[in-house]
């Protein structure tokens, strides 16, 4: 019989980085800022930590494993693990963290993530990487591959560029308002529908403002089991959902893949509900931290994990449900779109406002008394990606 | 007796009005358009896609050799014409040769393989000529040369049109020439280039061809007589020898330009493709001597399918907007490296492991489920997934028949107009394009307007350069729009 991870482990303790072209810091030293905020916040030291999971995926501790953990924190002979699953690397490794807890084989563990993107000299995400190669790949960007599921989605709903154009605008416009208000995020300004409509095109019909930024940044979690939880603080977060989904990568090989939906989110985001209990996702959720990577990206995974109709996303970002005073608000913090993409860190950047908000402490951002929190993290392409989805609630 | 099976051509769909290179350094203003080989476009991927023209409807099992006619092979050390054949899916058990050095490298190519089939070693030998030459910028040569390539299919069944004889000389003189470590073509003054060795060594051939064969000077329908950059020239030789000029095949001069070691063969496809049964052509070449042939169309040549030959490929065309266009595709000027690291090298053992896959575009049909299936070996998603062991439909394991993509027609399902992605012609163009009969991918779109790409845009496959990195030239396959609405697409 397989057993939820509801209610079974807590977090009781965040820190996260300020986010943004961090140039005079090391990714040492971003652990270090990481973690010793996660062990105050828990009223921990560093020896109370019993094993470590490390998400890390581009060169800032790759080839480093779990050193990358242990030589900046001096940790003492622990089990450090680095976890990479592309986006998803930081929320999957809350998710070992949680299942190494609920296990019962550690008390105390912690989950961090760091990334130093902007070491690498490029000014977006690197799509290559991995083995040797025969080089014969599609001159195709991150941007570019995402972009096309605007071109299917417009095409699809019979959508006018101009239109479609505005309906994603709206979306970073939100955002950018919340980032505004969040002293930890890398763009910190409201940005109007007009500057985003004009902004150049990066890959039509996705403009600059389409596009979440690339920073550095990190941040840790401590993981507790939930009857423990109350003895570190009195508003542990509990975890309710861990749900991960790696898709067989056949949206590009055949031709059932409709590129205006990402069958992993949706698969995800039904396993999470079904483990926490969840049955009207847009009722019950409070507030999500999604993976806006790009605009069309948040707009299609509103409908995959069911906060609108298949198709009628356009209405909900027009009746505003998805604002910080809206009914389902989305990116309380700024979103990738305010906080860029250290794509180790990121997900858990979303947990640490989730961890926020459900106890009252995200200031100017405070959305009101919410239940359960969901973070969403998207790694690959539409046509193939590993999506991460977890539910959180006090 | 052997002859020419079948024939075919290209010309790259890039055209510049000659008045651009007038724009740019003034100088004698000279009328018409050059055909401009795009960034992605070489001698090999030319000549892959006249072969393609050429033998498409032709059993690809019956082709014993090729032959590659070109003085711009992209390699010093390593064959051309064995990744024109990997590309067209011919078998391993082939002859693969390259003809170069020498502007007359087309003919000396279809002489040898007369000599092949002749002597009983070959059935049918493709001859492929392309080349790409370069005039150095603000000279006569930059306006005068252009890009493209011929195919002639030679064998003795089905022949359209018999080699009735053949004639060569050798000569030392060269009024053109590039060293090994030129990028443009050199030339010496006109009048001795043009009399000493063009008209000089053309007619002492031809003379000989008609001595050698009793042929009288009203015996040819057609003078397919070799070009220099001077076309006028070409009636100086007619005039020589008593040939009426009025039956000189055009040298493609105002269309496409002079394209070198493949101008005689492009001309003689192109009279080929007006001609009509029992007729006599003159076909002769030059460079360092000169080749002569006398050939007969025949009866055969009424069925063979029309092709996209010269007329409508050069039919075809974009036009070039400038001159910076022209000298940044042809790697003439040194260009902003973009802002980002360099790509990794280029894995040489992976390259060899998926030649298949990635050369002549194979990928595998699931003969539980039937689904067709291609992955792109270094692509990010599908890297890892060459060869294809589990079937992306069923889940069937290992149950695959080889499938073949590059000669089937898409449809886009969706694309984009990239600004990040560095390329030389932005906006980089990528599709995911559905293939007729099933099977999906993503490409490059090349050879298109950006104003004019749309879902559901029809596309067909054509071999590409991708980039060249570590002295190793990329080819693949990239969609473009159909090039030409004939029938005869697949």
């Amino acid at each position: 019989m397989v057993r939820s991870i509801k209610d079974r482990v807590a977090i009781i303790g965040m820190g996260c980085t300020r986010f943004g072209e961090l140039w005079d810091e090391s990714p040492s030293s971003l652990v270090v800022d990481a973690a010793y905020e996660a062990y105050d916040d828990a009223g921990i030291g560093p020896d109370d930590v019993q094993a470590c999971w490390l998400s890390s995926v581009e060169a800032s501790t790759s080839g480093m494993a779990g050193l990358g953990l242990s030589a900046p924190l001096r940790l003492q002979y622990k089990p450090v693990t680095r976890v990479e699953n592309m986006c998803a690397s930081g929320s999957d490794a809350l998710r070992n963290a949680c299942y190494a807890v609920a296990a019962g084989v550690c008390d105390i563990a912690l989950a961090l993530g760091v990334e130093k993107q902007k070491d690498s000299g490029e000014a977006g995400l690197r799509v290559t990487g991995g083995p040797p190669k025969a080089a014969v790949e599609p001159n195709s960007t991150n941007p570019g591959a995402f972009a096309m599921m605007a071109t299917r989605y417009f095409s699809r709903y019979g959508i006018a560029p101009h239109e479609g154009k505005a309906m994603l605008a709206k979306i970073a416009v939100k955002s950018h308002y919340n980032g505004s208000l969040n002293p930890k995020a890398h763009f910190r300004r409201i940005i109007t529908l007009e500057q985003v409509m004009n902004a150049p095109i990066v890959a039509w019909p996705l403009g600059l403002f389409d596009c979440c930024g690339i920073s550095d940044g990190a941040a840790a979690a401590i993981v507790v089991p939930a009857e423990d939880a109350k003895n570190f603080r009195a508003d542990p977060v509990y975890v309710k959902a861990l749900q991960i989904c790696v898709g067989p990568a056949d949206g590009i090989v055949t031709t059932d893949y409709d590129y205006t939906h990402v069958e992993e989110t949706y698969r995800a985001g039904l396993a999470a509900y079904a483990e926490a209990g969840i049955t009207n996702p847009r009722k019950e959720i409070s507030m999500a931290e999604v993976h806006d990577c790009f605009s069309i990206t948040e707009a299609v995974l509103m409908e995959d994990l069911q906060f609108s109709q298949r198709g009628r996303v356009r209405e909900d970002i027009e009746a505003e449900v998805f604002t910080l005073k809206g009914e389902l608000p989305i990116q309380p913090d700024g979103g990738l779109k305010c906080f860029g993409h250290p794509v180790g860190a990121s997900g858990l950047r979303m947990m640490y406002e989730m961890y926020k908000q459900l106890q009252g402490k995200a200031g100017e951002r405070q959305i009101a008394d919410p239940k359960l929190g969901l973070t969403h993290n998207m790694g690959g392409q539409p046509s193939g990606c590993t999506v991460s989805c977890i539910i959180v609630g006090n | 007796m052997a002859g020419i099976v079948s024939f075919g051509a290209y010309v790259p769909i890039h055209r510049m009005n000659r008045t651009e290179f007038h724009r740019a350094w003034a100088g004698f203003p000279i009328p018409g358009e050059s055909a401009v080989a795009a960034y992605d476009e070489d001698t090999i991927t030319m000549g892959v896609e006249a072969a393609i023209d050429c033998i498409r409807d032709f059993d690809r099992q019956s082709i014993d050799a090729v032959f590659l006619a070109t003085t711009t092979c992209p390699y010093k050390e390593k064959l051309g014409a064995s990744i024109i054949a990997t590309a067209l899916d011919l078998r391993a058990g082939i002859r693969t040769m390259d003809i170069t050095g020498t502007l007359r490298a087309g003919t000396t190519a279809l002489a040898t393989a007369l000599d092949a089939i002749n002597a009983g070693s070959a059935r049918n030998v493709l001859v492929v000529a392309s080349d790409c030459r370069l005039g150095a910028p603000s000279g006569m040569l930059e306006q005068m040369l252009g890009s493209g390539a011929a195919a002639l299919l030679i064998g003795t069944d089905g022949v359209i049109a018999e080699i009735e004889g053949h004639s060569s000389l050798s000569d030392e003189f060269s009024g053109v020439w590039r060293s090994d470590d030129d990028l443009f073509v050199r030339s010496w003054e006109d009048r001795m280039t043009l009399e000493k060795g063009y008209s000089a060594m053309l007619s002492e051939a031809i003379s000989a061809l008609m001595q050698k064969y009793n042929l009288q000077a009203d015996s040819f329908d057609k003078l397919v007589i070799d070009a220099p950059t001077n076309v006028t020239k070409q009636a100086a030789v007619a005039k020589k020898l008593d040939l009426d000029p009025a039956k000189i095949q055009d040298a493609l001069f105002l269309t496409v330009g002079n394209t070198g070691a493949a101008l005689a063969s492009m001309m003689l496809v192109a009279a080929l493709e007006e001609a009509s049964p029992d007729q006599t052509m003159l076909y002769a070449s030059y460079g360092n001597g000169a080749d002569s042939f006398v050939l007969r169309t025949t009866a055969a040549l009424a069925n063979l399918e029309p092709r996209r030959g010269i007329k409508r490929h050069i039919e075809s065309k974009l036009m070039l907007s400038n001159y910076e266009t022209y000298l940044r595709w042809n790697g003439i000027i040194p260009l902003d490296a973009g802002r980002r690291p360099d790509p990794p090298p280029a894995s040489l053992t992976a390259l060899y492991r998926y030649r298949n896959e990635i050369l002549a575009l194979y990928g595998a049909r699931c003969l539980n489920c039937g689904t067709p299936q291609y992955v792109n070996p270094s692509a990010l998603l599908t890297t890892g997934v060459t060869p294809i062991r589990i079937c992306a439909a069923c889940h069937a394991k290992d149950q695959f028949e080889p499938y073949r993509f590059a000669d089937k027609q898409a449809t886009v399902f969706t694309f984009t107009q990239d600004n990040l992605a560095a390329g030389m012609d932005p906006p980089a163009i990528t599709a995911v394009i559905d293939f007729d009969g099933g099977g999906r991918a993503l490409f490059d779109v090349t050879d298109r307007d950006p104003s004019k790409l749309d879902v559901d845009m029809r596309v067909e496959m054509t071999f590409r350069k991708m980039f060249t990195n570590n002295g190793i030239h990329n080819y693949y396959w990239k969609a473009r729009p159909i090039r030409c609405e004939d029938g005869n697409n697949g």
